[in-house]
């Protein structure tokens, strides 16, 4: 296995409110190895964009941070803002959802990558520049006609493809894509997607794709990390998660999902918790239809089970750690809707 | 039971905001109590000369009798400044209704309905914003003068003139863009009429800027009424007592130094504004999300830490 | 499907939707022309009670403004809307508020639907208020409150007093599913209710309304951009691609055997939650154009893999032709290529004669030859199908293609679709192109 590019070490962000802070990010350990795409998954308010953009130095300054984050050596949460915006971009790239706001409608596709060349690497001649950024045009399907035509003149689709390509000029390390899908229609989603699966193989580049789609997971990840109120709780082959889910919170999130060869319905109760005041003990203990005595009252242990997936569920164990009689079924009181998403 | 909404500010500011709305309040509720009060409160009229048959000093120092002095035309100081209070009160009262009425609805029409009406509507508006407001208070109290006289209501309509334009902005902008969110066609959907979609959709929804504006504005109100009073377009000095004219009075006695016939009317004008100002800006922190969330702290993560460990050992 | 003697809750024939597009501040700035688009662009469909009809497009399909115009939100421009006997296309503003007791539609965003300062008690109350079925106070709290419970929100008193954004996302759509049946409609006009929920709330929100709808015998039209909820979801489905219903029919029908190139993308296209599967590739290029200026003959041609010569094949396509190969081209190779043609301009507005003007320092053969090297790049191409005939005179090269035929709304086993490939007539015009092109004059190019 190839060392990991990025590496985050109990990670936590938190935000503040005026009352006490939302743990959006509690206690992440995670890592990305070049040429591989990560899927990051779980239900919306899980701490999910929190954790991407937290991986590339950007949490908005009234958060507190902790844990670590390696890249290269140095732990990113340390180092200056200065050598920050110098790493993002040649090492580190974001591809956001919305690819509008992100461009700026005033100055033309090729200024866009003249001033982002120009920014990281600025001994490159005009030249190099127009073959540079033509080569990563073409690479998303853009024709080398529409480099002077300004953001506005591009359908939405092609929009993103610009703004990956304007991330991928620089030939960045990792790249986090924050739900880069999410607003195209399912054909253009299926040929973006079907570039970023190009993509590592031919740059090498570690890939976050954080989405709440499982089906794309499936299809364009290599592993997938499962995220639930701030936890990373389960982490392995997608294959395998997939196959075999380890987490209860990953069966039902599977088990949710409406698809062409869906039967019948199936949810999950109730709702992903307030992250300001999180449940003792498992945080899906309310909602796991497996929970035992013990997921109420101590925090799970990561585990690594037999088919190699890193866990946080007491129903892997490690059973020295349960107490007597921990593993009773966990009475529960029916979640009414009144709680319930 | 749950906090009225109008209320809301004041039980979710804390610090600074908090300190400015709350010391504000203090200071306007202090003067709206002498305006209320002022006959029991001032010692004599805001025109009286004399006392039992005893005319006044002219320019008497503070005595016992007179804590703050008097005129030059022997009216008590202390006296005006509490009348006073009541007239730059009762002022912005009546000018903020007036404008609110007036600028309010005609903003909600014009931004709801759009088209040529509201084309129309902004090209007044904005000539009415583009002209110096206090010479568009001077005009409109000048053409007013003859058929209301220099009073109260004169003063509030030339102030409401100014403001008008302004709350009709600010409404219609917001306005515009409530217009095109879902619930408001959604109502219609539900079978709204235009009128109710109005009143109970977009006013409810755009209303809530007005009261950091109001206050501001009443800060404003307060000035340009001294200055109107100041060049001798306000409140006539028989009608009521007014801060703005004993102030244009006082200039000749400052040389002389006779300092309390205009220090007195001069500090309630500055303590009022600065009242308003302290509501104004106390409102626009707690309600501004954006201003809100600038204020936050970090939170303290060595919390974190220690929580983290004890966290998967105690059962 | 039911009898045919019932008549349908709602027929729809022809329905038109037009807007006017004021086109973006730059276009303006720079005086382009504004234009119209036809988002519904001759819709006809039945809707029997008690069935769903799902309409199931990619955005900018039209399928939006004909949830809107069904309801009065969009004026339609042209056609017939029967509803239960009644012609309601065209009815003025105050009629059609009466009507919306019985048509209801919910919207996408649950947080967006809801005004923020109200509370939910008057939300799911206020229909009532609109038509004046609100005289007893008491009458109207009962009301609110089964309403409530019926959507799940028990206990009611629990919710009354609170506003939008106490809620979640899945507990506000059951809101608005609240507020729209107080008034007991008879059909439920759904535009993308799930879309905008969690995955994990998604199935809750869908069997409510399955619920609801055998509950108050509703009948809905169920809106949305999701091939695999609609299968679940609907008895029958129409699918939409720019303004067109391209293919109708039961559901069964149309996920057993899709018969339209685009219906069958759709489907290849969906993520499928099996790890085994992989990202497809074999997808129509490009993305769905401009509705300002649709495509010639059938909307779907430039992306149909099985597009043939009567499909309507014109200039813009030469052009999206050419820019694919060069995407595909090293940068000298490319400017080489681009240098032997002129500007492109040209080919942007839509016509069945192309002219590919030579560059400032080539000659028309140069353009000639441009044109060649297309071909033998990909002869197989369904473009090269709907070329009649190529020429290079003094201007350039000149590429004549077949005259588009407009695609017919055929019964095909079942369903109906708009589609040359299941027209025998345009399947026959095709073949007789083709053996003309053989015996006679076809080209007189080297190409």
């Amino acid at each position: 296995m190839r060392e990991a590019v990025l590496e985050a070490k109990d990670l936590r962000v938190w935000y503040a409110t005026e009352t006490d802070p939302v743990r959006a990010v509690d206690g992440v350990t995670l890592d990305i190895r070049p040429g591989e795409t990560l899927g990051l998954v779980g239900e919306s308010g899980c701490g999910k964009s929190t954790l991407g953009r937290a991986l590339l130095g950007l949490t908005p300054d009234s958060a507190g941070v902790s844990g670590q984050v390696l890249y290269d050596g140095r732990d990113l949460t340390e180092v200056t803002p200065k050598e920050m915006r110098e790493l993002r971009g040649p090492e580190l790239g974001l591809i956001f959802q919305e690819p509008m706001t992100r461009l700026n409608p005033l100055i033309s596709v090729e200024k866009h990558f003249f001033e982002t060349l120009k920014a990281h690497e600025p001994g490159l001649s005009k030249d190099e520049m127009r073959v540079r950024s033509l080569e990563a045009l073409a690479g998303m399907g853009i024709p080398p006609t529409r480099f002077g035509q300004f953001p506005h003149e591009f359908s939405g689709g092609m929009r993103q493809r610009i703004m990956i390509a304007l991330t991928l000029v620089l030939e960045p390390k990792v790249v986090v894509a924050d739900e880069p899908t999410t607003a195209l229609d399912v054909i253009v989603e299926a040929q973006i997607l079907g570039i970023l699966a190009d993509l590592r193989k031919n740059f090498d580049a570690a890939l976050l794709l954080i989405t709440h789609n499982l089906g794309i997971v499936a299809e364009a990840c290599d592993r997938v990390a499962v995220m639930y109120a701030g936890r990373i709780v389960e982490d392995g082959e997608a294959r395998q998660v997939f196959s075999k889910p380890a987490h209860p919170y990953t069966r039902e999130l599977l088990r949710s999902i409406i698809s062409l060869q869906t039967k019948g319905l199936n949810y999950i109760p109730g709702a992903p918790p307030d992250l300001v005041d999180p449940p003792p003990g498992c945080r899906f203990h309310p909602r796991c239809p497996d929970a035992m005595k013990v997921c109420a009252e101590k925090f799970p242990i990561p585990i690594t089970t037999a088919d190699g997936q890193r866990v946080e569920c007491w129903l892997h164990g490690p059973e020295s750690e349960i107490p007597e009689g921990g593993t009773e079924q966990l009475a529960r009181e029916e979640i009414a809707t009144a709680e319930e998403a | 039971m749950r906090t009225p909404r109008i209320l809301k500010p004041f039980a979710q500011a804390t610090g600074m905001p908090r300190t400015l709305l709350y010391s504000g309040v203090i200071i306007v509720l202090f003067f709206v109590i002498l305006a209320i009060f002022a006959p029991w409160i001032a010692p004599y009229g805001f025109d009286q000369v004399s006392a039992d048959g005893v005319r006044f000093p002219k320019q008497g120092a503070p005595d016992s009798a007179h804590l703050f002095g008097t005129t030059v035309q022997s009216t008590d100081v202390l006296s005006r400044v509490v009348w006073g209070s009541r007239t730059a009160i009762e002022v912005v009262v009546l000018a903020l209704i007036f404008s609110l009425t007036i600028g309010v609805p005609l903003g909600l029409i014009s931004g709801y309905v759009g088209g040529k009406l509201d084309r129309t509507l902004v090209l007044i508006m904005d000539a009415l914003f583009a002209f110096p407001y206090l010479l568009l208070a001077i005009v409109i109290a000048f053409l007013l003068s003859d058929k209301l006289g220099q009073g109260v209501v004169t003063a509030a309509l030339a102030i409401t003139a100014v403001y008008i334009p302004q709350y009709y902005r600010v409404v219609r902008n917001h306005v515009i863009s409530v217009r095109e969110e879902s619930y408001v066609e959604a109502a219609r959907a539900l079978g709204a009429k235009r009128m109710t979609i109005i009143r109970r959709y977009v006013l409810q929804n755009v209303i809530q800027n007005v009261p950091a504006i109001a206050t501001l504005n009443a800060a404003d109100a307060i000035l340009t009424l001294a200055a109107l009073g100041f060049l001798g377009y306000g409140i006539q000095p028989t009608e009521a007592a007014e801060w703005g004219y004993d102030l244009n009075r006082a200039i000749d006695d400052a040389g002389a130094g006779i300092w309390w016939t205009g220090l007195w009317p001069g500090l309630a004008i500055v303590l009022l504004v600065t009242g308003f100002t302290l509501v104004g800006e106390g409102l626009n922190d707690v309600l501004n999300p954006v201003i809100r969330a600038r204020r936050l702290r970090k939170p303290k993560m060595d919390e974190a830490e220690v929580e983290a460990e004890e966290e998967p050992s105690h059962a | 499907m039911s009898s045919e003697s019932e008549n349908p809750l709602l027929q729809v024939r022809d329905l038109r939707a037009t807007y006017s597009v004021r086109g973006s501040f730059f276009d303006r700035l720079r005086g382009r022309e504004a234009g119209s688009v036809k988002a519904v662009d001759g819709a006809s469909f039945d809707v029997r009670r008690g069935e769903v009809l799902g309409v199931v497009g990619e955005s900018g399909s039209g399928k939006t403004t004909l949830g809107r115009t069904l309801l009065g939100l969009v004026e339609a421009s042209g056609g017939s809307i029967v509803f239960d006997g009644q012609e309601i296309a065209g009815l003025s503003e105050s009629l059609f508020r009466t009507l919306r007791k019985r048509l209801q539609i919910v919207f996408q965003d649950p947080h967006a639907s809801l005004n923020p300062a109200m509370t939910i008690g008057t939300a799911v109350s206020d229909p009532l208020r609109f038509h004046g079925l609100a005289e007893d106070k008491e009458a109207v709290v009962a009301k609110v409150e089964a309403a409530l419970e019926r959507v799940g929100l028990a206990p009611a008193a629990q919710f009354m007093s609170k506003y939008p954004g106490d809620l979640s996302g899945g507990q506000k759509q059951r809101v608005v599913l609240a507020r729209a049946i107080i008034l007991e409609p008879d059909v439920l006009i759904a535009d993308e209710p799930i879309s905008m929920l969690d995955m994990s709330v998604r199935a809750k929100i869908l069997e409510l309304m399955l619920e609801l709808k055998d509950e108050l015998d509703l009948t809905y039209v169920y809106i949305t951009h999701d091939l695999a909820t609609a299968k679940f979801f609907c008895d029958r489905i129409a699918i939409m691609y720019l303004g067109r219903i391209v293919e109708q029919g039961p559901a069964e029908e149309i996920y057993r055997d899709p018969k339209h190139p685009y219906t069958q993308a759709l489907l290849r296209a969906i993520p499928n939650p099996d790890p085994t599967s992989t990202v497809p590739r074999d997808l129509p290029r490009g993305e769905v154009p401009d509705a300002v200026q649709p495509p010639l003959g059938c909307n779907f041609h430039p992306r149909c893999p099985k597009a043939f010569e009567v499909c309507g094949w014109e200039s813009r396509d030469l052009r999206a032709l050419l820019e694919a190969r060069w995407t595909k081209l090293s940068e000298a190779e490319f400017e080489e290529e681009r240098a032997m043609v002129g500007g492109l301009e040209g080919l942007d507005v839509a016509a069945t004669e192309a002219v590919l003007e030579p560059g400032t320092e080539g000659t028309p053969e140069d353009a000639g030859n441009m044109l060649g090297r297309l071909k033998a790049q990909d002869p197989d191409d369904p473009f090269w199908k709907g070329v009649e005939k190529t020429s290079t005179e003094e201007d350039g090269a000149h590429v004549r293609f077949h005259k588009p035929v407009e695609p017919r709304s055929l019964e095909v086993g079942g369903a109906i679709v708009e589609c040359h490939l299941h027209d025998p007539e345009a399947i026959e015009a095709a073949e007789r192109l083709r053996a003309g092109a053989g015996s006679a004059d076809g080209q007189d190019d080297p190409v």
